[in-house]
Parts: structure tokens; C-alpha cells; sequence
């Protein structure tokens, strides 16, 4: 079983080379992502994991002196192309961050702020919206009566479920997740694993994770990544039980990083 | 070992004792400040202070006028500066990353927010007094309003620059647009620093004497008109308590316990306000 014959991809990258200034941080990256899985990037630290992530939705680009070159195609068009329009691009490639990054606003207004952006919903059908996502985030039934507070006075993990609904209510296609757990309790964490298996029914999840057996647990596809070079890339059970590449092993078994 | 130890023990002590010293000196005069104005203020704060005009000397009166005159100029200074500081401010912080504007404007804001305030009157009266052929509530609330900008701009930025970059990550990565992000996201996010910053010009303006001794000058009766000569607080103190009239010199203390007690209140309110927000954040 491997990427390109099971599923159709739904990002396509090739030749992808990233800048930190004069700092060459990936090299040649080629991979498929397929649609509607959920694809892990492990790796140790400074591996250019995030890097890597960070170039499907142009994240990069805020700071002046990163840039990417390449192709990553999702759709039929070249997400790098700087005629790509950016906040489109976003409107489909959603993102969730490492650390909880609730607006200061209420719980509503922080999953409606998204939604205006592209759509004009009417009351009715932005409660609804924000009902549907917060569902999908399976933080429903703990905020369904305070959807007025502020989001920031929520926990961590239920402020992380909140960042997911905030990502999903805008309907994107690709969901990007930065190390989306680690800095949540084993609590949280499960909560969150449990629900990308359930979303990944309708988006395709790209997921970077230090914690390689969560990759093991969720992903069905795992890519290992070392100083900016993509080492190994293949279906999960296979990367984790019989890697064809000695540095993954070594990674993976905890011998090294 | 043992000498290490104690060694360092020593100068931990040391250390320890001179810093309390020097707490200890600075809020000693402060101290006497505060004593002394509320034993010279507080028997010269009468009834009248709130419903009388300045007096001629000799004869009894308040600070009526010259409390308006400085509400009205503090005011109006704030209501100009505010916008103009916040706006730089957020320039600076959130839209200011390439190019030369943002830091040459920095610098010299920067030297601005040290500038002598007499400086400051004199260029008022310079460029709008004479221009005028009078003084006036305008030039005066015009020169406080040039203290304001500089303090408002170097809060705004400082307090926009603790939000941490993940949360304009986060709303960028939604696909908002930038004016989006800053104001709804950041600045929102960054409210209640900003509100202190305001209180905090506020609490410096109110008290001014040198940019009002220039421009809005002094004003024996009530008026309310910007447009002429504004009695104000500092300029009555500065000038009755020079003179040789006791009634004066009591309505000058009474005039420094307001100030004080009123600056004294808004920065105990900026404090309140940015620990409050500091614990929900």
C-alpha cells in the first residue's frame, strides 16, 4: 500500500526548497498528501517539519525574509504561484497552532469572526454554523450555555477544541495541525486525537507531532523528516514496523533524537 | 565551601540591605510630600474651593474656573492626542516591520516623549499664539495634546508588541486580512494596556504648568471659552503660590492636593485595570 495508488492526492508538492534568509531549511521535498487522510510529519527538533507545514498555507509569508520555491499544488494550482490569492488559499487550507490561540472575544464571535469573512450568513444561519462546528469539535456540550463568555477564560484543551472549531466552521478542505497537543494534559490530548479521527471523514489533515506514537496512533500516513530532508515517507504501519531507511529506525525506536 | 557559602550570604545581605535603603529614601520623600501637602490642603479645602472664582488678593474665593479651565484643556488634549497616539502606535507596531518610516519615526518620537514640556509650550506659542495675537484654552489643550502623543504611541506599541505572534498567525491563517487582524484581534487583545497608557498621559498632562504658562495663560473669571485666556490648576498654583497673600498661598495648597489626589487616582486605576486584564489573559 503507498500514497500515490490508494487515494487521489489532494496537495501535490515537488521540488519544494525553503528559506530562513540565506538558510536553506528543506531540501527538495517531493511528497503526495492524499485526501481526506490524515498525513503525520515527525522528526526531531529544527527538522524543518513546521517548516514544511507552514508553506501550504503561505504562513511564512508574514515574515519578510522566508521564502519557498517549487510547486505545491492543491487543486490544479500552485499554492506558491504569487499571483495565488492568499486569503482564498487560507479559506481552504485551515491551521491550528501549538499553543491555544483563542481571540479575545466570546466564545461565538471567535468561530463567527472566520465564517464572515467569506460568507453572509443571517442570524439563523450563522447560530446554526457555530452550533455545527462547535459539534464537530466536540466542545458543544460544554460551551452550549456560555457562548457569550469570553473564549479565553475556557481551559486549554477546551480552548485548543475551540481554535479546531474556529478551523473548521470556515469549510476548508486541508487541515493543517501544528503540534496541536503538546501543550495539553493526556486528557485533552485524547479528546483531540479521538476527534481527528472523526473529522478526517470530511478533510484531509496534515499533522505535525513530536510524540511519535500519537503519529503511530492517528495518522495513516507518516513522513519522517531529518535537517530539512524528507528521509522516509510511506503508509504508517509500514514507516513504524518496517522502515526501509536506517535513520528512520533509529528515530523511531528511540536510539536517536 | 563554607566560605563560599557564607560569602555569598554576606553579599546577599549586603545587597538586600542597601536596596531597602534606597526604598526607603525615595518613598521618605514622598512621604514628606504627601504630609505636607495634606496638612497645608486639606485645611485650605473648603466648599468654596468647588463653587468660587479665583480671588483678587485680599478677598475670599475658589478654584472654580481654574478646575474647569483644566478638565476642559485636559480634556480636549487627550481627545486630540488619543486617536493621533494610537494610531501611530498600532502604525508602528503592527504595520511598520520593512522600510525606514517606522524606525526614523520611533526615534524621533522617542525624543519627543523626553522633551523638555517648556519646550513644547514655547513651540505652541510660537506657532499658534502669535499667529493668533492671543492666548487661548485651544493653545493650551494644543500643547498638553503634544505631551499625549508620544506617551500614547510608546504604550500602544509596547503593549501590541506583548501579544504574542501566534495569535496574528491565528487570524491570518483564517485568511483576515491584515486591518482585520490588527483591529479586531490585536488591538482588542491589547485594550487594556493601551486604556492604561491614556490614563497614565492623562495623569501627566493634568499637572503641567510650563506648556499652559505660554498658551492658555491664566484667567481670573469663569470662562469657558476656548477661544480666550483659560484659567487652569498649575498656572494658579504656580502663580498664587508665589505670592505674598496668605488667602493665596492656601488656595495654591488646596490646588496641589487636587492635582495629586487625581493623579494619585488614575494611576491607581491604570494599576487596577492592567492587573485585572493580566490575570483573564
Amino acid at each position: 500500500m503507498n500514497a500515490e495508488t490508494v487515494n487521489t492526492p489532494k496537495v501535490i508538492v515537488r521540488d519544494l526548497n525553503f528559506f530562513y534568509g540565506n538558510y536553506r531549511a528543506l531540501k527538495d521535498i517531493n511528497l503526495d498528501i492524499a485526501e481526506k487522510m490524515v498525513t503525520a510529519f515527525i522528526g526531531p527538533s529544527g527538522c524543518g517539519k513546521s517548516t514544511l507545514l507552514r508553506t501550504f498555507n503561505r504562513m511564512y509569508q508574514l515574515y519578510p525574509k522566508q521564502k519557498a520555491t517549487g510547486q505545491i499544488m492543491l487543486d490544479g494550482s500552485n499554492v506558491l504561484d504569487p499571483k495565488q490569492d492568499l486569503n482564498m488559499l487560507r479559506a481552504k487550507v485551515g491551521m491550528v497552532f501549538q499553543k491555544p490561540t483563542p481571540f479575545p472575544m466570546s466564545i461565538y464571535d471567535n468561530i463567527a469572526f472566520g465564517v464572515k469573512l467569506y460568507e453572509n450568513l443571517s442570524r439563523n444561519e450563522m447560530d446554526e454554523r457555530v452550533e455545527w462546528a462547535l459539534k464537530k469539535a466536540a466542545l458543544w456540550g460544554e460551551v452550549s450555555d456560555k457562548l457569550k463568555q469570553s473564549g479565553t477564560s475556557l481551559s486549554g484543551g477546551q480552548q485548543q477544541r475551540l481554535c479546531i472549531a474556529r478551523a473548521i466552521a470556515v469549510k476548508p478542505q486541508v487541515l493543517l495541525l501544528d503540534e496541536p497537543t503538546s501543550a495539553l494534559d493526556p486528557i485533552s490530548t485524547a479528546h483531540i486525537e479521538k476527534l481527528i479521527d472523526e473529522l478526517k471523514k470530511d478533510f484531509t489533515i496534515v499533522i505535525v507531532t513530536h510524540n511519535m506514537q500519537q503519529a503511530a496512533r492517528i495518522s495513516d500516513f507518516t513522513a519522517y523528516m531529518y535537517l530539512g530532508d524528507l528521509i522516509e515517507f510511506g503508509d504508517t504501519s509500514t514507516v513504524f514496523t518496517n522502515p526501509k531507511r536506517k535513520e528512520t529506525e533509529d528515530y523511531i525506536t528511540g536510539r536517536f533524537g | 565551601m563554607l566560605t563560599l557559602y557564607t560569602r555569598r550570604r554576606i553579599i546577599n545581605v549586603t545587597g538586600l540591605v542597601v536596596s531597602m535603603l534606597a526604598m526607603a529614601f525615595g518613598l521618605f520623600w514622598l512621604c514628606w510630600i504627601l504630609i505636607t501637602l495634606l496638612s497645608h490642603g486639606l485645611s485650605a479645602l473648603t466648599p468654596a474651593v468647588f463653587s468660587q472664582m479665583t480671588p483678587p488678593p485680599g478677598s475670599t474665593g475658589g478654584l472654580l474656573n481654574a478646575i474647569a479651565g483644566t478638565l476642559m484643556m485636559s480634556l480636549l488634549g487627550t481627545l486630540i492626542g488619543t486617536p493621533i497616539g494610537i494610531l501611530a502606535g498600532t502604525y508602528l507596531a503592527e504595520f511598520g516591520q520593512r522600510g525606514w518610516l517606522a524606525p526614523v519615526t520611533r526615534f524621533i518620537n522617542d525624543i519627543l516623549l523626553s522633551a523638555p514640556s517648556i519646550v513644547i509650550g514655547l513651540f505652541v506659542y510660537e506657532v499658534y499664539v502669535i499667529r493668533v495675537g492671543h492666548f487661548s484654552g485651544w493653545a493650551g489643550a494644543l500643547a498638553l495634546a503634544i505631551i499625549v502623543i508620544p506617551i500614547v504611541i510608546r504604550t500602544t506599541e509596547n503593549m501590541l508588541r506583548l501579544i504574542p505572534n501566534t495569535l496574528r498567525e491565528a487570524a491570518s491563517a483564517l485568511g483576515a486580512p491584515q486591518w482585520k487582524i490588527v483591529s479586531f484581534v490585536t488591538l482588542r487583545a491589547a485594550r487594556a494596556g493601551i486604556i492604561t497608557g491614556v490614563m497614565l498621559a492623562i495623569a501627566r498632562i493634568s499637572g503641567e504648568t510650563a506648556p499652559l504658562l505660554f498658551t492658555a495663560l491664566n484667567n481670573q473669571f469663569w470662562s469657558t471659552d476656548m477661544n480666550s485666556p483659560l484659567a487652569n490648576l498649575p498656572v494658579v498654583i504656580f502663580q498664587f503660590a508665589m505670592s505674598p497673600y496668605e488667602d493665596w498661598q492656601h488656595l495654591a495648597w488646596a490646588g496641589a492636593l487636587l492635582i495629586t489626589m487625581s493623579v494619585l487616582t488614575l494611576n491607581i486605576l491604570a494599576r487596577i485595570l492592567f492587573r485585572q486584564s493580566a490575570t483573564t489573559h
